[in-house]
Order: structure tokens, then sequence, then C-alpha cells
């Protein structure tokens, strides 16, 4: 069974116009009229919001299974698709759904249901407020399903944690040709590097010190290079081993251009020991090593920015990525994958922390949103020849505090101190927002700063 | 002796089901699926359809062979279970061979009740749950219809509930005179509320149908090719066909002996489990307890057996997201001579406290007609005739004790739209 693209609602956008249902009757109906759509908008006036009826192509449909003539059936593309030759009208259908999916047209006379008109539905394409979007990142999911998982199975992660998929996703697409470097913290905690002289995984995987993962890739990498063997050399790092205690090997082959595949995945703090604070801490948050008392009031510094620092070395390739935006992510680990044939590649990849950050395990993706749509955690993308370049738009986010209330590790925080955080996400945003505004020149490759005077030429 | 991690008994929807949870959770156990019949599954529910002729028999399969193939499980046709030997945990078939069991799922369904009406046994009667009896009853329903110069002949239905009515608009369609004799009071008890089912019930007298409800049969006697009914009262009714369609009864002959508990079903708890280790069953096979806890009508519907069956594989499996069964919610959808009727959950019932309240629109006669029963402002059962909602939103709601009392006066007006809307800020 294979995963499907979704018709995305968002009721906050939604206003009620309309042009959803006209679009599918003009491409469905039998006389264009819009009480034939296959997707309707409805009015809660209760709740004061708009609400959506329609087929979400389920992956277990309910509405197939209760079918006594078998006249609904997943596809191999996905979709639920009704068999008119089939259908005896008995409308069971109907009450398998839960979702208004599937409802009896008395103008067409049997049941209907949205087809996604065949990749490009017309609800979508008619929507002029973004309150419909057509999510195919499923296609991804499905090639990358077919990609050899060469993690062994059964991980030890925390319940609800987002690393697990992030590793098993990267090396499924990183491949076999790999040599793998995870340093202490949580990936190894997982079990990368085995448990009782067993691997944990199908590719070569050592386990460095937390300072000197980037240096051992580096002999690696280049040892294999000289015995004539391209071998991908990748780190899967969390964010102490990287930017804290690691930073001056990382930094080193950075600077030196060394072709690696550089991942960080970034918690903020040292989670596998008991949570203490990491130069990626925010400001305000508590660890184990910044406590609440009655003076102490949660980390006392603002976090660094590590893939902008990281980018300053002019890597060849350095990105921002969560794991609630996967076509985003999967766009950037292909493009780092690349990058790393030719120099640096490092890619940042922000990982909610469920029990260090205090968050219910079922929220990791949500919490993982909310950072990005509160530019909380902005993501971007630098490639050494065109700069940096924001991945989505910043200019309206979501309040900072939406994200904050999420997390137990902020419920201490005084008005003060919000104030502060908003002031230092602000900032960051609009420093991002001139770095990208920046056009690199002819001849020339940008390292990103708004005075002229910082451009440099790296192949000078 | 044969052996399989998991034996699948009656592969209809709630055995189906229960091998999709299964494989779902579990890709590698071996699994048998036994049907007594010698073809691919088919649904009692499509039979009407099939008596009418909307359906070919050979285009109703729910499944072809090769699914089952594709999910590696061994699909056996002409496998009756004979005897259930939980002890050795054992099965034994009708041909004396025998198959042994990790786990075993019940899913054999129901066969239709015969009243114990005098004289019955003695004459020539039809009923509807296999596809030989939609077969017989196709073939018989146009003779029946009669030649050109010949009256057409009379057609006498016992029971009015979903299969009566069904079989008895099929007969009118195919053009016989048709009598419905139903015991209770009104055409579809425990579908329908007594509104509803005279909506029901003067669309059908409007065809032609004579319809007795209240009544019963004392005494069949044979007629020639038919036979003679003698009503409570002394009436006579001559037949030319009889269908008897007087309810279900679990199919659980092969389970005497085995130690399993039946009252009116297989009894089991909220994961389909039966008394007897790892013995699982589910569908019409089991006695439904309802989702209310009270006496109200459960379980004998197709997406009660979806459920069960899905619960008991999951159970089965091991599978982590199994959730207890919630009980059996009424559910029906029916559609009869060109309008629609649905219903959802329970009646109010009689003498009821403040607690409970009813909300009605178009009782007098208007086109169309729609009852909300509500039991401190949460939807405890909706009815329409030709009203359109969405069943399976409203059942959710109900499962869900949704409050609904401030929507009240909205899902009256648009049900569809009132619920729906609703329902989608809940998924949100
Ligand atoms: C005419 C008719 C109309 C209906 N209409 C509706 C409707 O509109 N809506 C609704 O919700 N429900 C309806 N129903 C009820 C619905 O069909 C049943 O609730 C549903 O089929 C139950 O599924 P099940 O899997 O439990 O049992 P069944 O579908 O009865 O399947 C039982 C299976 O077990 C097999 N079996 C039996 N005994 C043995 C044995 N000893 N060994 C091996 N195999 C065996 C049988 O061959 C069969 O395949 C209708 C029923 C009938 C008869
Ligand atoms: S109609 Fe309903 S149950 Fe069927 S696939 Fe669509 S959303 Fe799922
Ligand atoms: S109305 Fe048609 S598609 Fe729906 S359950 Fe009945 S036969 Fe299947």
């Amino acid at each position: 069974m294979s995963a499907t693209p979704t018709i995305a609602f968002d009721a906050e956008r939604c206003d009620g116009c309309g042009d959803c249902m006209s679009a599918c009757a003009s491409a469905k109906s039998t006389d264009g009229n819009t009480a034939q759509s296959r997707i309707r908008i409805v009015r809660d006036d209760e709740a004061g919001h708009w609400g959506v009826a329609l087929c979400r192509q389920c992956g277990d449909p309910r509405c197939a299974s209760v079918c006594p003539a078998a006249a609904l059936a997943k596809g191999d593309d996905g979709i639920v698709a009704w068999d008119a030759e089939r259908c005896v009208n008995c409308l069971i259908c109907t009450a398998g759904c839960t979702f208004g999916g599937i409802a009896f047209s008395a103008d067409e006379g049997h049941v209907v249901k949205c087809d996604q008109c065949a990749g490009t539905p017309q609800c979508v394409t008619a929507c002029t407020r973004g309150a419909l979007r057509y999510v195919t990142a499923a296609k991804l999911y499905n090639r990358w399903g077919e990609l050899e998982d060469l993690f062994v199975p059964g991980l030890g992660g925390c319940q609800g944690c987002n690393t697990e998929l992030i590793m098993r996703h990267t090396l499924r697409r990183v491949g076999p040709n790999t040599v793998l470097a995870t340093p202490p913290g949580c990936i190894p905690g997982m079990g990368s590097v085995g448990y009782n002289g067993m691997l944990g995984c199908k590719v070569p995987v050592f386990h460095p010190l937390l300072t000197n993962t980037a240096s051992m890739l580096t002999g690696i990498r280049r040892q294999h290079k000289r015995k004539g063997r391209n071998v991908t050399a990748l780190a899967l790092a969390g964010d102490g081993g990287a930017g804290d205690v690691g930073f001056q090997s990382l930094s080193g082959a950075a600077e030196r251009g060394e072709q690696i595949l550089f991942v960080c995945v970034d918690n903020e703090g040292y989670m596998n020991t008991g949570a203490q604070r990491s130069g990626s801490t925010t400001y305000g948050a508590w660890t184990a090593t910044t406590p609440i008392g009655d003076s102490a009031r949660g980390k006392a510094q603002d976090a660094k920015n590590l893939p902008l620092l990281m980018m300053w070395h002019g890597c060849e390739y350095v990105a921002t990525a969560s794991t609630a935006f996967m076509e985003d992510f999967y766009a950037k680990l292909e493009a780092a994958l690349e990058a790393s044939e030719r120099g640096f590649a490092y890619l940042h990849l922000y990982s909610p922390c469920t029990s260090g950050w205090r968050f219910p395990s079922a929220s990791n993706i949500e919490v993982a949103r909310t950072a990005v749509e509160t530019n909380f955690a902005v993501l971007w993308e630098y490639r050494r020849e065109q700069g940096l370049t924001l991945s989505r738009d910043i200019d309206d986010p979501l309040p900072v505090t939406d994200y904050l209330k999420l997390l137990g590790k902020f419920r201490h925080l005084d008005p003060a101190q919000i104030a502060h955080i908003e002031r230092h996400v602000a900032e960051q945003a609009q420093v991002l927002c001139e770095l990208a505004g920046m056009q690199p020149r002819e001849g020339e490759r940008i390292v990103c700063h708004p005075s002229d005077s910082m451009a440099v030429d790296l192949d000078q | 002796m044969e052996q399989f991690d998991y034996v699948v008994l009656g592969a209809s929807h709630a055995g189906l089901e229960a091998l999709r949870a299964i494989r779902a959770h579990d890709a590698d156990g071996s699994i048998a699926v036994l049907d007594r019949e010698a073809r691919l599954p088919v649904s009692p529910t499509v039979l009407p359809y099939v008596v009418s002729g909307k359906c070919a028999e050979d285009r109703i399969a729910l499944r072809e062979r090769r699914w089952f193939d594709a999910q590696r499980v061994d699909y056996r046709q002409q496998a009756a279970a004979a005897a259930l030997d939980t002890a050795n945990a054992r099965l034994r078939l009708a041909d004396g061979r025998e198959i042994g069991y990790g786990k075993l799922l019940l899913a054999t369904g129901a066969a239709p009740a015969i009243p114990p009406i005098e004289g019955l046994s003695d004459v020539r009667y039809h009923v509807l749950r296999t596809l030989d009896d939609a077969l017989a009853l196709r073939d018989v329903a146009s003779e029946v219809a009669g030649e050109a110069g010949r009256a057409a002949g009379r057609a006498i239905v016992l029971g009015a509930g979903l299969v009566g009515m069904h079989a008895a608009e099929n007969l009118v369609r195919a053009g016989a005179r048709v009598t419905v004799v139903e015991m209770r009071g009104q055409v579809l008890p425990g579908y329908f509320d007594a509104a509803a089912a005279a909506r029901i019930e003067a669309v059908f007298r409007d065809k032609g149908v004579e319809v007795l409800t209240g009544r019963r049969v004392e005494q069949v006697a044979p007629r020639g090719e038919g036979c003679t009914l003698r009503l409570d009262g002394g009436e006579a009714r001559d037949a030319d066909l009889l269908l008897v369609a007087a309810g279900v009864r679990p199919e659980v002959s092969y389970l005497a002996g085995s130690g399993i508990a039946v009252e009116r079903g297989v009894v089991v708890d909220a994961f389909m489990r039966t008394a007897a280790p790892n013995v699982w069953a589910a569908g019409d096979v089991v006695r439904t307890p309802s989702f209310f806890g009270d006496g109200t009508p459960a379980g004998g519907i197709l997406p009660d057996a979806v459920e069960q069956g899905r619960t008991a594989g999951m159970s089965m499996a091991g599978d982590p997201a199994l959730q207890p069964y919630p009980g059996g919610v009424s559910l029906n959808t029916y559609g009869f001579f060109g309008h629609r009727a649905l219903s959802v959950g329970r009646d109010a019932p009689e003498g009821t406290g403040p607690e409970w309240e009813v909300l009605v629109r178009g009782e007098e006669g208007g086109d169309a007609y729609l009852k909300l029963v509500l039991r401190d402002g949460r939807l405890q059962g909706i009815f329409g005739v030709d009203v359109l909602f969405d069943p399976g939103i409203m059942w959710e709601l109900i499962l869900r004790r949704v409050e609904i009392g401030a929507r009240r006066d909205v899902l009256l007006e648009n049900p569809q739209d009132a619920a729906r809307a609703l329902m989608s800020g809940l998924w949100r």
C-alpha cells in the first residue's frame, strides 16, 4: 500500500468563498451545479469557522471495507476509486466514512467522491487564499520507501522523537556506499553503532570522540579517495558534538573544504545525558544545568546560530531543515549529498526533544512545524554560487508565544524573558532577510553580508 | 495435521477485515481462511440486487483470488467447519480433515431463523442468505410474476425487516402481487422509528403491496405448487411463493461440545475474545452488546461486522493500536422505490425524563422526515426519510458522545452540512 497525496485544508485561511466548489462542479458534475461538488465547504457558526467535507483517500478506507459490492478500492495510484458498474446504490459506504468524503448525489443518482483530478485538483487551483494545498509529500515517501533502510529495526529512541526519522531517511537516500560517523549523543544512544557486538546499521559505522568527528571523517574520506574509492563520508551528530565540543574539528574541516556531508540534529542541548545546556540552547530555557529557582531563570545567554556560523565558512552547501517540512528536507538532502562531492556540506535539522523539552510525545511534528511558522527556526539554504535563499516566506509569522507555550521548558518565562526571545527571533529573521536579499554579482561568489566589502571570491 | 498461526473461519465482511488487520501488523505469520462455499466470497447484503437482476452473479465477489495470494493467505473454499476442539486447538472440517491453529477467528455469520409455524416444514419456501438462495429466488420470482395471459401470482413475505422489505420490492418490480406479514407493530422494527416506518409503509402500500403489521401466521399448508397461510384471526392467504425473512440466528452448529458460550450469539469481550483460549469471534455470529448499554438492537449489520472483524484481527495480531470495541450502534441505509431512508442510533424510550429531547421536522406529511434524539445534549439517534446526511459522521458523533445541544436547530435544519462542519472541527 502506498501513501497518497492529500488535499490539506487550512480553516484559518478559508473565508467560505466557495470557488473550490464551483471549480469542482464544473470539472466533475453533470450540470456545473455546485451542489454536485465533491468538496464541500461548510460553516460552523457555533465555532465561528469554516470546515470541509472531502475524501482523504484513506490508507485504510472504511468506505471500501463496508462496501458489499466491492465497488470501492484503493488503487496503486493511492486514489480510492468508485466503480459505477459494480455499485448497487446501497449507501453503506456513507456509513463507513467519517469525513463526509462520499455522499449520495441526488442529481447524479449515485454516490460521488473526489478523485483528485488525476493529479491536478481543480479545487486547489481555484483557491486563491491558500486554504487548500495539494500536499504531494507522499510521493516522496513512496520513493524513499523503495530505497533500502540501512539501519536495523528497533532503534531505541525516546517515544515521539523525530531523530529516528531523520536517521533512517538520511541513510536511505545517502545509500550503502557510505562511511558513517555518529559521535556520542542520542544517535549512538538509539543504537546506530549497535549493541552487544552487533552493528546497528548496514554500512561501516564508527563512534568518534565528541570532539573529533569531522577530523576522523576527513582522514577516512581522503584515504578512500587515495585508494580510488568514492565513498560518502557522512556524520550524524548532535548540536553539542557539532557546535560546542566538536566545533574546532568541524570548523577546520569546513574551512579546508573537506568532502563531507555533516548532518547536525539539533535538539538544543545534551539531551542524551540528562538534558544539559549547550551553545544551541535557547535563552530562558530550562535545562538540568540552567535550572529554575529563586534567582535562576533558565539559560542566561542566547543560542548561537550554528548554521549561520557554518555558512560563513564558505561551505559548498549549508541548509536548515525540519521534519515538519519533509519535501524541503528531501530536496536539501539531495543538494547536500551532491555538494559533498565537491566540498563541505552542512545540513542543520531542528529536532524537538520530547523528554528534554517537556511536551507530549505525540506532538513532535507539531512543535517542529510551529517553530518554523513562528520564525523561531527559519528554513533557508546557502549555495556557494547563489548565496542564501529563504525556503519559505517569513514575512508573516505566527506569534513566537504560539511556539513557547507548547514547551514545558519555557513554562516559567516572565514577560521580560518572552520579550527578549521575541526580539532575538525578530533580529535573526531580519538578518536572514537581508542576507537573502543580496544577489551575487557576475564572476563573484558571495558569502552573504550586507556590506559589499565582505564579499569574497573563494577561488582566490 | 496442517497447522497455521491464524485460522479465519468465514470469508465475508468480518473475516476479510480481520485478515487485513492481521496482515497490517504481522507480515509473516501463516494464515488460512476457510469458507464453506465453493465460490469467491459474496456479501449477503448484495443479494437483493442479484434477485432484482441489477447484479450479475459473476461481478459481485468481495475479493478475487489474487488478493488472497498477494496477502499470502491460504484461502480455501468448500472448507466447512464441523467441530471445534479448543483444548487441542484444532478444527475438524466437514470432510474429516483437521487443521490446527495458533489463533482462531469465528466469523461464520448468521443463517435465516425459521419461526416455529405449524406446517412450515411441509411446504416449499425460500430464504435469502446465500448466493444459491438468491438465484433460486430470482428464478422463481419471474415465474410467479406470470407470463402473458395468466394473472400474476401472489408472493408472501414473512417478516418486514431489511431482507423482507428488499425482497418485497423486488417481487413487486418483477410483477408479482405481494403481501408482507410482520409480527410487530410496524415495518422495519428496530431499524426505524414508528414515524419513518409509517412513511416507508405508505410507499409500499402505494405500490400495491399488502402490508399486514401486528399479525401472525398461525399455520401453513401445501396448496399445489404453493401454499395457504392462515393468519391470526382466521383469515387465509394463498401464496405461489413464500419467503421467510423472520430474522437470523448465529451460524454456530459446529460449536456444539466446544465449550464456547452461545447466548443469542457467541459471547465475547470488548476485544472479541471468547472464553476459550486463542479463539475470537466477530460479525453476525456474535452476540453484540449495545453501545448504549441498554436493550436497543445491536449487531446483525455490515458496518458492525467490519468493526468487530478489525478489532478481532488487531487483538489476534497483538497490534498495540488496538482499542476496545465500543458496542454496536444501529446503522441503516435503506433505499426503496427511489426513496432513501437513513437511521443511526436509538430512539427515545417510552416515558423518558427531561434529559431526553426529541426534535422532529416534516411530521405532518411533508416531503421529508427527520427526527433527532438527544440525551443530555448528546446525539442518541437520527432517523430520516428523504433527508440526506452522512451516517458515518453521525455514528462518530454518537460514539464520541459529542455535545451538540447548541447545534440542535441547525442540525435539524440541515443535518448534512451542520454535522460536517462540526466533525471537520473535531478532526483538526
Ligand atoms: C438480504 C440481506 C440484506 C442485508 N442488507 C444489509 C444492509 O443493507 N445493511 C447492513 O448493514 N447489513 C445488511 N445485511 C446484513 C449483513 O449482510 C451482515 O451483517 C454481514 O454480512 C455480516 O457479515 P459476517 O462476516 O459476520 O457474516 P456473513 O456475511 O454471513 O458471512 C459468513 C461467512 O461464513 C461462511 N461460513 C458459515 N458457516 C461456515 C462454516 N461452518 N465453515 C466455514 N465457513 C462458514 C459463509 O460461507 C460466509 O462466507 C443484510 C443481510 C442480508 C441477508
Ligand atoms: S470516502 Fe471517506 S473512508 Fe473512503 S477513502 Fe475517502 S475519506 Fe476515507
Ligand atoms: S453505494 Fe455503491 S460504493 Fe457505496 S457501499 Fe453501496 S455499492 Fe459500495
